[in-house]
């Protein structure tokens, strides 16, 4: 159903890493395993000081001129043409999908449409170009996927998480009820409609806890943070974790 | 227009009751879940993404010779003896149909489903002249037996179950009580079938108007748009400028889309096209037709490249189906014409972005109604080029949509300018992390809105960008 | 300037402002369907009309008016309303035998008659000009002998549709038959199943203001 078309590159010598600002100051064991599997599979990962926020925030409050400036900030991180991964659908979704809307008609429009077509999503690039065979150390496990809609409808990665999984012996995938439904986060959406997100996400919660899964994995750290404090403080026994901290917890240890 | 701008005003209240109503949240979840099967199901033998992209190329073609079709589609349609007017806003266009009515000395008006004559508040209107409209879509019927508006442009009643339908057909029109929807039909068929044969003038909605043949197309279920169209002396169809198509041949794909996208079907039971009035042989049928072309602020969309793509929309309502805040909260609590995701897009323009700012913001752009649109419409892109211009918040594009800037506010713009100081410059950024890692104990436990439903995030004791400059000094 | 002009003079400029702009193509390959012949496009139809209350029967060409008077009787209907001068219509009235059953012409405009059109006709018999299989959907264009109310106001719609008059698309109808090019009649309707509604909490119910039943007679 998504619009993406994607061609992948092949395996790079070296990308850059774009942690997001939700991963550098509240996950940053995100960042560290998404570092550590890119380096597992031989690639160089190039780190950029300096980087911040994609701007995602003040854009989608429609500060078109806050976004630009903090985006503009970003885009000078990126000199060489090695493709920028990142451990966020969302913020990948930024810079692939809104920055060239953004800088249209800006003299960094081009910049921006250059940085667009070589941004990637963590999971989809470990799985597509990096084809990452994962090997399992885990006891079993049942974990559900919630795959964050900027993942699902404009990066087109919604069945990455799961084939990812897939790959691991002792996890068994356990569905959700309507998966691909939004679980309310939406940024500042979240603060400006309190009581519409907070129905959302307790729908989202309880579909999540009710499926039987053990834990839930997701590709996003705005879901996560919403998903977990809503679960956290409801006393729900479900709790999420980056899908990318998952997937280095169970296979360090050893390559296939 | 002074009662619909306050309906929109209080959309945070009326969204908090709705939320707080397990009947209204019952209904609509129940509704919507079938609505999105049934779509799912009816395009399962098809090219869907090609299918949605000949139906985007189709509405963009007519919009890009919207001035030209109209005035093909005039011309055709004045050939074939239909009447043409035309109304820059909705007043006009209720004067317009107040005047037909007046000149063949009507006293009643029986109305097939038309949400252009809800936009133009038509009943309202007439009922003020002296002339009643009566809704024949059972629907319809319903509603406004409740004196409520639609809460949902396909299924204007969604938000009530059986038992309180029966219980409102009971209270004002004496039907026996029963959960046997059969029965509750078979009395409104009853009840408005003496209205029909005793209506002077019947008004509709257009689906699809086709400038090459002059053809009004008009798609239902019930018959009673048919009847509508066919027992009255006279038609008066009231639509949108938009709603023109170039070709008798365009009308396929999007007729394709509009059931399936609405209700999973894969046609409706009647497509009634219309070319004229009765001609002298002819035994039934109108002796006038009319056609009444509504602006009521599209020609103000159309002024703007991106914006235009508002008026691709053919009202199949999946937007809504699938908006997860919709199917929370119910179409009423918009106070909108439109309710759900076109509404968000669609009313700012009509009412102004100062009389509705608040619905640009009450989406989390998950983006399930884009890719269930089925012309393409990009609405998330639109929901956000709305925020800017109720914020003016693009230096670089000046706002142009009536109301823009109303949504600036000193104090958060301050906090912005914060936002884009921290994230734009490596040395606020450095300090404002290790301020907040450092005092991540201090950190609040109660942040506002956040916290009233969920735990507060703490921050990590170091960040990943702290950690890294570790691991580098600790390799080197 | 009057609303029109102005309405018109708005969209110009808005368009020159902008520039103009150019479509992408309408490439209508999508909603062609492979060939299907005869017997497939019969099947396709009866598919599709069947899980909405469409009520099929195959007949032959010489029997069909045998095989009504069995469904009149069956249904129990008081009477049943035929067009004047068809073909169908003058062939049924020659051999019509269910004499407690009369059957009704009317040449006079459908509004000097009304009383008795809404509340005393059970049935009416028209024929077609052929059917989409896609979408189930019986194509009527009415005329002064087959009025539209004919397929609207009786509570039962008896259909004739000749099975060699089958399209498999509502595109491939409006292209052979140059529809856009011929004209269009004042009125052309497709019909698929019976009138139904669900407005009331998703459920389905039958014959809310048009026919309760359609039933139609395919012609081999």
């Amino acid at each position: 159903m998504s619009d993406v078309i994607k061609q992948y590159p092949a395996k790079p010598a070296r990308v850059y890493f774009y942690a997001t600002c939700l991963v550098d100051l509240f996950y940053p064991e995100v960042g560290l395993a998404g570092i550590q599997l890119l380096e597992r599979e031989g690639i160089e990962v190039i780190f950029p000081q300096h980087q911040s926020c994609c701007g995602q925030p003040a854009y989608t409050s429609g500060l078109n001129g806050q976004a630009r400036t903090v985006a503009a900030s970003q885009l000078e991180l990126f000199p060489e043409n090695w493709p920028v991964v990142v451990p966020s659908g969302s913020c990948a979704g930024m810079l692939r999908k809104h920055y060239p809307r953004l800088f249209a008609g800006t003299g960094l429009a081009e910049q921006a449409e250059q940085l667009a077509g070589r941004t990637w999503e963590l999971t989809d690039f470990l799985l597509h170009v990096c084809r990452i065979r994962l090997q399992d150390h885990g006891e079993p496990v049942k974990v559900a996927v919630h795959t964050s809609c900027s993942g699902r409808r404009e990066m087109g990665i919604a069945d990455t998480g799961p084939a990812l999984l897939a790959q691991l012996d002792n996890v068994e995938l356990v569905q959700q009820a309507r998966p691909a439904e939004c679980c309310g986060f939406g940024g500042t959406f979240a603060v400006r409609h309190p009581e519409i997100s907070a129905a959302m996400v307790e729908d989202k919660a309880r579909a999540l806890d009710d499926c039987g899964a053990d834990q839930f994995v997701s590709t996003d750290c705005g879901c996560l943070m919403n998903i977990d404090g809503f679960a956290d403080k409801q006393k729900l026994a479900t709790r999420g974790q980056h899908v990318v901290s998952f997937l280095w917890q169970r296979s360090k240890g050893g390559t296939a | 227009m002074s009662t619909a701008t306050d309906a929109v005003k209080h959309f945070t209240p009326r969204a908090r009751a709705a939320l707080d109503n397990p009947a209204v949240r019952g209904n609509f979840r129940k509704a919507m879940d079938g609505l999105m099967s049934k779509r799912q199901d009816a395009f399962a033998d098809w090219d869907l993404e090609e299918l949605r992209e000949l139906g985007a190329a189709v509405r963009l073609r007519a919009l890009s010779r919207l001035p030209e079709l109209l005035e093909q589609l005039e011309r055709n349609l004045q050939a074939n003896g239909i009447q043409v007017h035309w109304a820059q806003t909705g007043e006009q266009a209720c004067e317009i149909v107040r005047d037909i009515c007046v000149a063949r000395n009507a006293r009643t008006v029986i109305k097939g489903k038309s949400m252009v004559s809800e936009e133009m508040e038509l009943n309202a209107f007439l009922a003020r002249s002296g002339i009643e409209a009566l809704e024949s879509d059972l629907g319809e019927y319903i509603i406004q037996l409740a004196d409520e508006a639609p809460s949902h442009i396909i299924m204007p009643a969604i938000h009530k179950n059986t038992t309180e339908i029966s219980e409102l057909m009971h209270e004002k029109t004496g039907t026996e009580r029963s959960s046997d929807v059969d029965y509750l039909t078979a009395s409104a068929r009853a009840q408005l079938r003496e209205k029909f044969m005793q209506a002077d003038v019947g008004v509709s909605g257009v689906n699809f108007a086709v400038a090459e043949t002059g053809t009004l197309c008009l798609v239902e279920n019930e018959g009673n748009g048919r009847l509508t169209t066919t027992v009255p002396g006279c038609h008066i169809a009231v639509t949108g400028i938009e709603k023109v198509v170039e070709h008798l041949a365009d009308i396929a794909p999007l007729l394709a889309l509009l059931t399936r996208s609405a209700t999973g079907q894969h046609i409706t039971t009647y497509v009634n096209m219309i070319s004229g009035p009765r001609k002298t042989d002819e035994k039934d049928g109108p002796e006038e037709v009319h056609l009444v072309l509504v602006d009521a602020g599209r020609s103000a969309i159309y002024q703007d490249r991106e914006l235009l793509d508002t008026l691709r929309c053919i009202r199949c309502g999946a937007c809504m189906n699938h908006c997860p805040v919709y199917t929370r909260i119910g179409g009423h609590a918009y106070g909108t014409t439109y309710p759900g995701p076109i509404g968000k897009i669609l009313m700012p323009h009509m009412l102004g972005l100062d009389n509705t700012g608040s619905l640009a913001t009450a989406s989390t752009l998950c983006g399930a109604c884009a890719e269930v649109c089925p012309v393409k419409i990009p609405i998330p892109q639109l929901l956000q080029r709305l925020r800017s211009e109720a914020m003016d918040g693009d230096p670089q594009r000046p706002a142009t949509v009536a109301g823009h800037g109303s949504k600036r506010r000193w104090l958060e713009m301050l906090l912005w300018r914060g936002w884009t100081v921290f994230n734009s410059r490596p040395w606020a950024y450095r300090l404002g992390t290790a301020l907040i890692t450092r005092c991540r104990r201090l950190m609040p436990s109660r942040l506002g809105a956040w916290t009233r439903y969920r735990s507060a995030p703490r921050p990590a004791a170091q960040s990943l960008q702290q950690q890294l400059r570790q691991r580098q000094c600790k390799e080197s | 300037m009057n609303a029109r002009d102005a309405i018109l003079q708005r969209l110009y400029q808005g368009r020159e402002q902008q520039g103009g702009f150019e479509p992408p193509a309408s490439d209508f390959s999508v909603l062609q369907r492979p060939h299907w012949n005869k017997t497939k496009k019969l099947e396709r139809f009866v598919q599709a009309m069947s899980p909405v209350h469409g009520e099929i029967h195959s007949t032959s060409r010489d029997n069909w008016h045998l095989l009504l008077q069995q469904l009149v009787r069956d249904k129990g209907l008081r009477n049943l309303w035929i067009g004047n001068g068809t073909p169908h219509g003058s062939f049924l009235a020659d051999h019509w035998q269910l004499e407690q059953v009369p059957l009704l012409q009317r040449t006079q405009p459908v509004n000097e008659w009304k009383d008795e059109l809404f509340n005393d006709v059970a049935a009416a018999l028209t024929g077609s000009l052929g059917a989409i299989a896609e979408t189930g959907s019986l194509i009527l264009w009415p005329t002064p002998a087959e009025p539209r109310v004919m397929s609207l106001v009786p509570p039962v719609h008896f259909v004739l549709l000749d099975s060699d008059r089958l399209y498999a698309t509502l595109h491939e109808t409006i292209q052979q038959e140059g529809w856009a090019k011929n004209g269009m009649p004042t009125n052309a309707l497709l019909i698929s199943g019976p009138s139904k509604t669900a407005d009331i909490e998703q459920t389905l119910a039958y014959g809310v203001h048009g026919p309760r039943e359609l039933v139609v007679l395919v012609l081999e």
